[in-house]
């Protein structure tokens, strides 16, 4: 896949997403997939940072960066997801072009790459990722990934993502058409069941899958293959014989689901796995969509189990919980799936950041929130601070990043993004969450770290 | 003389290094009131934020000219105004570090053309002095970008401040000193009575320490005042080879001598130090470091045992490396294998045959027949540790898995006895355990 203007603009206006619903003519592009990066103000990631998000989670291959160090030496390794099984895609492989690659054209080098990862490493194939120099040169990474794969009889799959052209959510698209156009169907389980399902966009960060794949074993649902996280590759090529496939929090990679409606007439769902309410409701609509009564006995049955033991083990926090107030900042779909999990706690959301999130979400947001919730559209480390000021906050939730924005003033923290340690998905995820937000509002630390020295009343 | 090879093959694997923006954004994060400003696609900016973040675990001012496919067709000129105009707005810097990436050194947009014509353009910001540095990241590594950086801070004109300290040295802090480091290194300068202007001084900014207000550019580091009383100096010491052609620079531009201390851990390297700041200051070592000294010869006493006949393999930036190897070998141990990240003149010296300008898999590749006591480099090392059944010592960047990067002071006779306890430790337990 080549990607050119227009494969581009396909990308951001996907029918699926919301954003799109009132350009009618169907060319205004994704707010969120287009928001343009302001010089001096953009924070963001790139379009490989988000490719390489999206793919790095399937274990078994070899993910090679075709450019200058800067995009691989200064990101490997740096994501949480978790793997049952190879380590291989923890590696950081990447073609270091130098100055003479960059004058003479980087595609031997990289051809040659291939072979060397192929020889030393036995990938279940090999990922290759374009960025900002080896695209700028005009390397042609379809046709070196093409000749490789059939040179080291291996699929060779070519990710067209470099950083320049858009945000890190135009990314995840890109590496979405990337496993459409080449993995994806190339390949048939061996045998299929009427309860074969497809996750899409969770990526096992801190083994959060983990939480909630033994739910759907005990349902008797199958799930066929993960995107992406700890999947392996060969799951993903048998992906099309899904009976649904089931969106995890986010519309990173809307395409792939609407594509694979089209293609192979696999429906699909939106759900998110945080929170008692949307964990019941996702079950609740796999079940339907499955069609099958004595699936949906089975889940009412599992969530009166799961729900009554849950209650008994949150018990006590939802008791010191109560009434805190708690500011949100994080992207997309999570910044309404969050709340309704701290909601179930008892905690008060009293403001929430809407970046990347769609019309819908917002809708969403508003109604959890109530009237006085405050919506914050754009946001920087000032702004947070000045939210959590304003409304008397006790803790702030946001990505890693915001971290040291928060505790430099003294303020409770929760890392909900990528880096984080800790499972916050399924009915496990929501005790685990809940220690987690009691443990950092109620720290002994706090009374030290604002406390004035003796000398200074 | 060490042999430097650099294995032939195609693709880097578990990369060591990291690219040469980074090292100078790193640079210019050790002066007050800084912004450093990439100029390149937004993603080098990101990954670079969450890179310096997770090591300091601290807030990390960085920002972007956000460069997108058409702006790379165009030129990149008015995204860096653009960019600085907002900067100056929103962060108000009293300086800003302008550096470039792969991607705008590939295009080549004329540097300094552009910002003849911002100043032309921008009258009302005189006052602001844009430090620029050229970092594409298809060369060098994370100490090259930083040494050019600290070259480029040298070499900029911020008007001349006439009150200034007669005792006043420049002190040259190299890529391969943390903020404690830099903290100790100005305690010892400050004994003899001496006043230090480092450059970089990390340990203004990065020392982790807490602000009553929130800050949106560096809140510590050399300050504008101190860059403008650059030549009054007496002298300049640059810590580390790679600080050797700043010091030139200021030596030509302010007829400043100088001297280059490529190490400052180790007895001898320390010794050395002390007896330069004793002669430049007239005055006699303080007592406070001749028992210092006393200390550090019985901790070389008490921990040689542990790492006499030791094999160690290490994996580091050249300067890191030249200083860590010196000490090991002073200890009696064995440097049976080294793996660096880039081409350096000091490399020439180290206390071992060969050394390779490779990665962490030429490293195993070195280590499957070859097994050492001890792995010492980043935290990405780790993997390999584990699957050597070796002991790993971190050091150098990035340290994603230990607390108190910041802090951590492995120079001079304190800092030098503090890495002897540490590895020594590691040692003993192996000992014990055996
Ligand atoms: S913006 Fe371009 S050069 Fe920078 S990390 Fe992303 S792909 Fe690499």
């Amino acid at each position: 896949m080549k990607i050119t203007s227009g494969k581009v603009n396909q990308l951001l206006t996907q029918s699926g997403c919301e954003h799109n619903h009132h350009h009618a003519d169907g060319k205004g592009k994704n707010k969120a997939c287009k928001q343009q990066a302001q010089p001096g103000l953009a924070q963001g990631g790139c379009a490989f940072d988000g490719a390489s998000i999206a793919l790095v989670p399937i274990t078994d291959v070899a993910h090679l960066v075709h450019g200058p160090i800067a995009c691989a030496g200064n990101s490997w390794g740096g994501r949480g997801s978790l793997s049952s099984g190879s380590k291989l895609y923890k590696m950081g492989f990447t073609t270091d072009v130098s100055e003479n690659d960059i004058i003479f054209g980087g595609e031997k080098k990289l051809y040659k790459a291939i072979g060397e990862v192929a020889q030393r490493y036995q990938p279940k194939a090999v990922f290759v990722y374009s960025t900002c120099v080896t695209a700028l040169i005009g390397d042609d990474l379809d046709a070196v990934c093409e000749a490789a794969s059939k040179k080291f009889h291996l699929p060779v799959i070519p990710v067209n993502s470099p950083g320049f052209v858009g945000s890190k959510n135009l990314g995840n698209r890109l590496s979405g058409e990337s496993l459409l156009e080449h993995v994806v169907g190339t390949a048939e389980p061996e045998y299929t069941t009427p309860y074969d399902i497809n996750l899409i966009g969770e990526y096992n960060i801190a083994g959060e899958l983990w939480n909630v794949l033994p739910l759907f074993e005990k349902l008797g649902i199958r799930v066929l293959a993960k995107i992406t996280g700890d999947a392996t590759y060969d799951e993903v090529c048998r992906a099309h014989r899904a009976k649904l496939n089931v969106m995890i929090c986010s519309k990173a990679l809307i395409n792939m689901a609407t594509a694979m409606g089209e293609r192979y007439g696999i429906p699909y769902i939106e759900e998110s796995f945080y929170g008692v309410a949307d964990m019941n409701r996702c079950l609740r609509n796999i079940a339907a969509k499955l069609g099958d009564t004595a699936l949906q006995d089975r889940v009412e049955k599992l969530i009166a189990e799961e729900t009554t033991a849950l209650d008994i083990a949150l018990a006590p926090y939802r008791q010191r919980l109560q009434g805190k107030r708690m500011v949100l900042y994080t992207g997309g779909v999570k910044s309404w799936s969050i709340i309704s999990a701290a909601q179930d706690l008892g905690i008060k959301v009293v403001a929430t950041s809407t970046k990347k999130s769609t019309e819908e979400d917002k809708a969403r947001i508003r109604k959890l929130l109530g009237e006085e919730g405050v919506m914050l559209e754009k946001g920087n480390a000032q702004e947070i601070l000045r939210l959590i000021n304003q409304t008397k906050a006790d803790l702030l939730v946001a990505g890693g990043r915001n971290q040291y924005t928060a505790l430099k003033a003294r303020i409770p923290f929760l890392d909900i993004n990528q880096e984080r340690h800790h499972s916050y998905a399924g009915y496990t995820g929501m005790i685990e969450m809940a220690r987690e937000i009691d443990e950092a509002i109620y720290s002994p630390i706090w009374e030290q770290v604002r406390k004035p020295a003796p000398w200074e009343v | 003389m060490t042999n430097v090879i650099t294995p032939k093959k195609s693709v880097a694997v578990n990369p060591l290094k990291q690219s040469q923006p980074l090292g100078a954004a790193l640079a210019f994060l050790g002066l007050k009131g800084m912004m450093p400003l990439f100029h390149g696609s937004q993603g080098c900016t990101a990954f670079a934020k969450v890179f310096l973040v997770r090591h300091f675990r601290e807030s990390i001012p960085l920002s972007t000219t956000a460069m997108t496919e058409v702006s790379t067709i165009l030129g990149g000129e008015e995204n860096i105004e653009q960019a600085i105009l907002a900067l100056v707005d929103k962060a108000k810097p009293e300086l800003i570090g302008l550096l470039t990436t792969g991607l705008t050194e590939t295009r080549g947009d004329d540097m300094g053309r552009i910002l003849k014509s911002f100043r032309t353009n921008h009258p009302e910001l005189v006052d602001l002095p844009i430090i620029f540095a050229s970092t594409p990241d298809y060369k060098g590594s994370l100490q090259s970008g930083y040494a050019t950086a600290v070259e480029a801070i040298v070499s900029a004109d911020y008007g001349v401040n006439s009150v200034a300290d007669s005792q006043q040295v420049t002190i040259l802090a190299g890529s391969f000193l943390s903020p404690g480091d830099v903290e100790e290194i100005k305690e010892i300068v400050t004994a003899f009575g001496l006043q230090p202007l480092v450059l970089p001084d990390l340990s203004g900014s990065l020392d982790g320490h807490l602000e009553d207000d929130y800050q949106t550019v560096t809140s510590g580091g050399t300050s504008l005042t101190q860059l403008q009383s650059l030549s009054n100096s007496l002298y300049t010491l640059a810590i580390g080879e790679s600080m050797s052609p700043a010091a030139a620079i200021l030596s030509e531009r302010f007829n400043t001598d100088y001297q280059v201390f490529p190490r400052l851990a180790g007895l001898e390297a320390v010794d050395q130090f002390l007896w330069k700041l004793s002669q430049l200051s007239g005055l006699a070592v303080p007592p406070k470091y001749l028992r210092q000294r006393r200390q550090l010869q019985d901790a070389i006493l008490d921990s040689h045992f542990y790492f006499g006949r030791k094999r160690i393999a290490i994996a580091l930036e050249p300067d890191l490396l030249y200083q860590t190897s010196w000490l090991l070998q002073s200890m009696g141990a064995e440097i049976t294998a080294a793996v660096t990240t880039t081409k350096s003149t000091i490399l020439e010296d180290l206390p071992l045959e060969t050394v390779v300008i490779g990665d962490l898999e030429d490293m195993e590749n070195l280590l499957v027949d070859n097994p050492v006591d001890l792995l010492i480099t980043n935290s990405q090392g780790k993997t390999l540790s584990e699957k050597l059944q070796c002991p790993l010592y971190r050091l150098g960047y990035p340290i994603f898995d230990r607390l108190g990067n910041n802090q951590r002071c492995l120079v001079g006779y304190r800092g030098t006895m503090q890495f002897l306890f540490d590895v020594g430790n590691l040692f003993l337990e192996l000992e014990v355990n055996h």
